[in-house]
């Protein structure tokens, strides 16, 4: 179990950021995301790997036209 | 007017042959003939130093006055410019008795003190007031186009019109040769889109010239409705013709339709690099240069801007459950996909600059071309429509069930040629359809208009009718506040199922996002100076998405923050877009990384460089304030601006009927287990509703007074003494305003 944004979500093996975006339909481009307060680079969302009970902030930048 | 004549082959880019578009311009020397001069008053053309002419230009259409105003150091200090200087120049027009069809009523155009530079995007903006039609307090429009700059570049840092004129009368400012003249123009064609094309003609001296024309017009909509908007034009060289660029809100089209005012059209010298003669121009080229990189660099990655403009959001909002569905039920579609960016991308000529004002590499502005309209009066003209920007195709499209992309078009231009807003036509359409579904609305009562969810040819005939001043579109063009009233006092529904669907809030519609899942965003609609508009604050990832903003507290210095943040791009003549919908590459590396620490730099920066005046970003946050209260207290004054008025819409706040809190069961329950601490099992779903209601109405209260706290005003939204004072506001006739509020 990982903790996204104060919510508890299931974790898997191998579980990459990229697979926390599509499983919440985050779609927005504009994320600032930690894993366990460190920051991950944009371009490596596909290779970075979530720990079992990590703490994941994704933070949105604003929107609205 | 000719339909289908060759313009220039030149022009013909990508897919989309512009030899085809319908023109406007024959015979447009025979209504020029008609033209019978008013009055005609000299001036000496200036150009602004430090970003100021020190003058505004009056003009009263009752007695022909023109007269130029001085601008005060008072009026700098404690004003800036734009929304600032229109606010108190309005002040100082009306009484608290004016309503906004009386003549002293004014509209009052400034672009502010940094707009008009052409080497930092997005600064080209000028900022309208007026009292409203709609919310009879002040409304401020934000719009592009190049009027403003042009109107600065003539001379004056603001155009304050009041008064009536007898016949539909045209201003003409030309800036070049010093001339200022109100003209009689009984022949001219009343839609923008016709009459901007003809006026860029009349006016500008040469082909060449038209570039440096800029017209304000209004169409047929506002002359039978209170929602009418303003278009203000720049001429566009590679599509040879007029584009148009919106003030929306609040019905300012209106008043300037009361005041028999067809148009008003400024010729400005040749835009060049430092025509606001700033103070450091070194530091504005290098700070401009800065953001065009980053542009460059990282738009294509992030929100690509510059393909897709603002409705890259439509599928984006629809994923997050915020894009308003059937009247803002719902926040998602499953047809959303047909009216997505990538439909628009597709629609929208690319590969030409379309940048509102000069130097903007944003180019958020996007062309549809090609468009052969199928209704109406220019039915089977080939049409450019301006946008959809993601306002226009979640308002006139998800919130009334439309999704085909070619009446969205459709419906975008009617609103725009005759001068009526998009957001407020899409939210008082999506009411009404919803009214029609529960049976409020019947054909009997739409005069035969079928208006069932997605039914566009029956919401552009709504349309037509409003601008031929007939059926039931003069109840439309109503606006949803006074067709709630009436609706109940006709026994047409229930009185608080009307009320609660209604989205409205001081007597202005709401803007296009689903506010229900985030208290902080119901604020910052509710608690706006002028209406449910999201230019005050757009929170909903920040509290819904992030939870970055849990406590009340934390909600309230959200909305102390953003809404005078954002205040002050209106006071310098700034687009918002190029703050946010672009960040540096370290951007996440950075302090307080959403509020793009770097860019508000930029703007502390760009102000002092052109002004002289050193700022910081405290300073930039004060200016705003002075204005914010001020317009606060205007609204005191004009009998609003209370609580009392800040009070939303139950919509907005959470689920009115059963099928929407059905429609997201799993969700509510949770959120009444969870946080509410009732066990939803074995309950009735009308019970559910009702134990949501007093929760999220106790919290929406508890918001505002926390917020009313953190702003410096009293429980009642009165702002302190102490607070006016502190801001420097404190003038006699301010502190009379507030004095049987606070002893």
């Amino acid at each position: 179990m990982i903790n996204v944004n104060g919510e508890s979500m299931d974790w898997q093996d191998g579980m990459s950021v990229r697979d926390i975006l599509k499983a919440r339909k985050f779609l927005f481009p504009l994320l600032i995301i930690a894993i366990n307060g460190s920051i991950v680079d944009a371009k490596a969302y596909d290779i970075t790997i979530v720990p079992d009970e990590a703490e994941v902030k994704i933070i949105h930048l604003l929107s609205g036209g | 007017m000719s339909h289908g004549e060759p313009i220039n082959k030149e022009r013909k880019h990508c897919n989309v042959d512009f030899t085809l578009r319908t023109e406007y311009i024959e015979g447009w020397e025979a209504i020029r003939a008609a033209h019978r001069l008013v009055v005609e008053v000299p001036f000496t053309p200036s150009l602004p130093q430090r970003g100021y002419n020190n003058r505004t230009l009056y003009v009263n259409f009752s007695t022909n006055e023109i007269k130029e105003k001085p601008v005060t150091q008072q009026m700098k200090d404690i004003f800036i410019g734009g929304r600032g200087f229109g606010l108190w120049r309005l002040w100082h027009a009306v009484t608290p008795k004016t309503r906004w069809n009386d003549p002293e009523n004014e509209i009052v155009i400034s672009p502010g003190p940094v707009a008009g530079i052409t080497q930092y995007p997005g600064s080209g903006k000028s900022l309208v007031v007026s009292i409203s039609p709609q919310t009879d307090i002040p409304i401020d429009s934000n719009v592009g186009g190049y009027f403003g700059p042009l109107l600065k570049f003539s001379g004056f840092d603001a155009l304050e019109l009041q008064g009536k004129a007898e016949q539909d009368v045209i201003l003409f400012i030309d800036g070049v040769k010093g001339i200022i003249r109100i003209e009689e123009a009984p022949l001219e064609p009343i839609n923008s889109h016709v009459l901007a094309e003809v006026l860029t003609r009349m006016y500008a001296e040469s082909e060449e010239d038209r570039i440096n024309v800029s017209v304000v017009s209004t169409g047929a909509g506002a002359d039978h409705s209170l929602i009418g908007m303003l278009n203000f034009t720049w001429w566009d060289k590679r599509r040879g013709c007029i584009r148009l660029k919106q003030a929306g809100r609040g019905g300012i089209g209106t008043v300037f339709r009361n005041k028999k005012i067809r148009a008003l059209v400024c010729r400005g010298p040749v835009i060049k690099a430092d025509m606001n003669h700033v103070v450091d121009f070194e530091t504005i080229a290098k700070t401009g240069i800065k953001l065009h990189k980053e542009i460059h660099n990282n738009d294509p990655h992030q929100c690509v801007m510059r393909r897709n403009g603002t409705a890259h959001i439509v599928e984006i909002m629809d994923a997050y459950d915020l894009l308003p569905t059937h009247n803002f039920q719902y926040g998602s579609h499953p047809d959303t996909h047909k009216i997505a960016s990538t439909v628009w991308q597709a629609r929208c000529t690319q590969m030409t600059v379309d940048g509102c004002w000069y130097g903007c590499s944003m180019a958020c502005a996007k062309g549809a071309d090609g468009l052969v309209l199928k209704t109406g009066p220019y039915k089977g003209h080939m049409v450019t429509v301006d946008g959809p920007e993601y306002e226009n195709a979640a308002g006139l499209g998800s919130n009334s069930g439309i999704f085909d992309p070619d009446y969205l078009l459709e419906l975008n231009f009617y609103c725009d040629t005759y001068g009526m807003c998009t957001i407020t036509w899409g939210t008082l359409c999506a009411f009404i359809m919803e009214c029609y579904q529960r049976g409020i609305l019947n054909l009997e009562r739409t005069g035969g208009l079928d208006l069932t969810w997605g039914n566009a040819e029956a919401d552009l005939e709504m349309m037509h009718q409003v601008a031929r001043g007939e059926g039931f579109g003069l109840i439309a063009g109503q606006g949803v506040k006074k067709m709630k009233e009436m609706f109940i006092t006709k026994g047409w529904g229930d009185p608080q199922l009307i009320r609660d669907i209604g989205m409205e809030n001081k007597g202005l519609e709401y803007s296009q996002y689903l506010s229900k899942e985030s208290l902080a965003q119901q604020g910052g609609y509710a608690f706006t100076n002028k209406g449910p508009q999201h230019d005050e604050a757009w929170l909903i990832f920040m509290d819904m998405v992030n939870k970055q903003i849990p406590t009340f507290e934390d909600k309230a210095e959200a909305l102390y923050y953003f809404p005078l943040f954002r205040t002050w791009f209106g006071l310098n003549g700034f687009c918002k877009l190029p703050w946010n919908d672009v960040v540096p590459s370290n951007n996440s590396q950075q302090p307080e990384a959403h509020k793009i620490p770097e860019h508000v730099q930029n703007y502390v920066d760009l102000f002092s460089a052109t002004t002289g005046i050193q700022i910081t970003k405290d300073e930039l946050l004060m200016q705003s304030a002075r204005v914010y209260n001020f317009q606060r207290i205007f609204n005191i004054r004009m009998g609003k601006g209370l609580r009392e008025h800040d009070r939303a819409p139950y919509r907005s706040v959470g689920p009115v009927t059963r099928e929407e809190y059905e429609s997201r069961a799993e969700r509510y329950d949770k959120q009444m287990r969870d946080d509410i601490g009732i066990d939803p099992a074995g309950k009735t779903t009308d019970e559910k509703i009702a134990i949501h209601r007093k929760y999220r109405t106790d919290r929406f209260e508890k918001l505002m007074d926390v917020v009313y706290k953190r702003r410096g005003w009293t429980s009642q939204g009165v702002p302190t003494y102490a607070r006016i004072k502190e801001l420097g506001i404190d003038f006699p006739e301010v502190l009379e305003v507030v004095k049987p509020f606070l002893g």
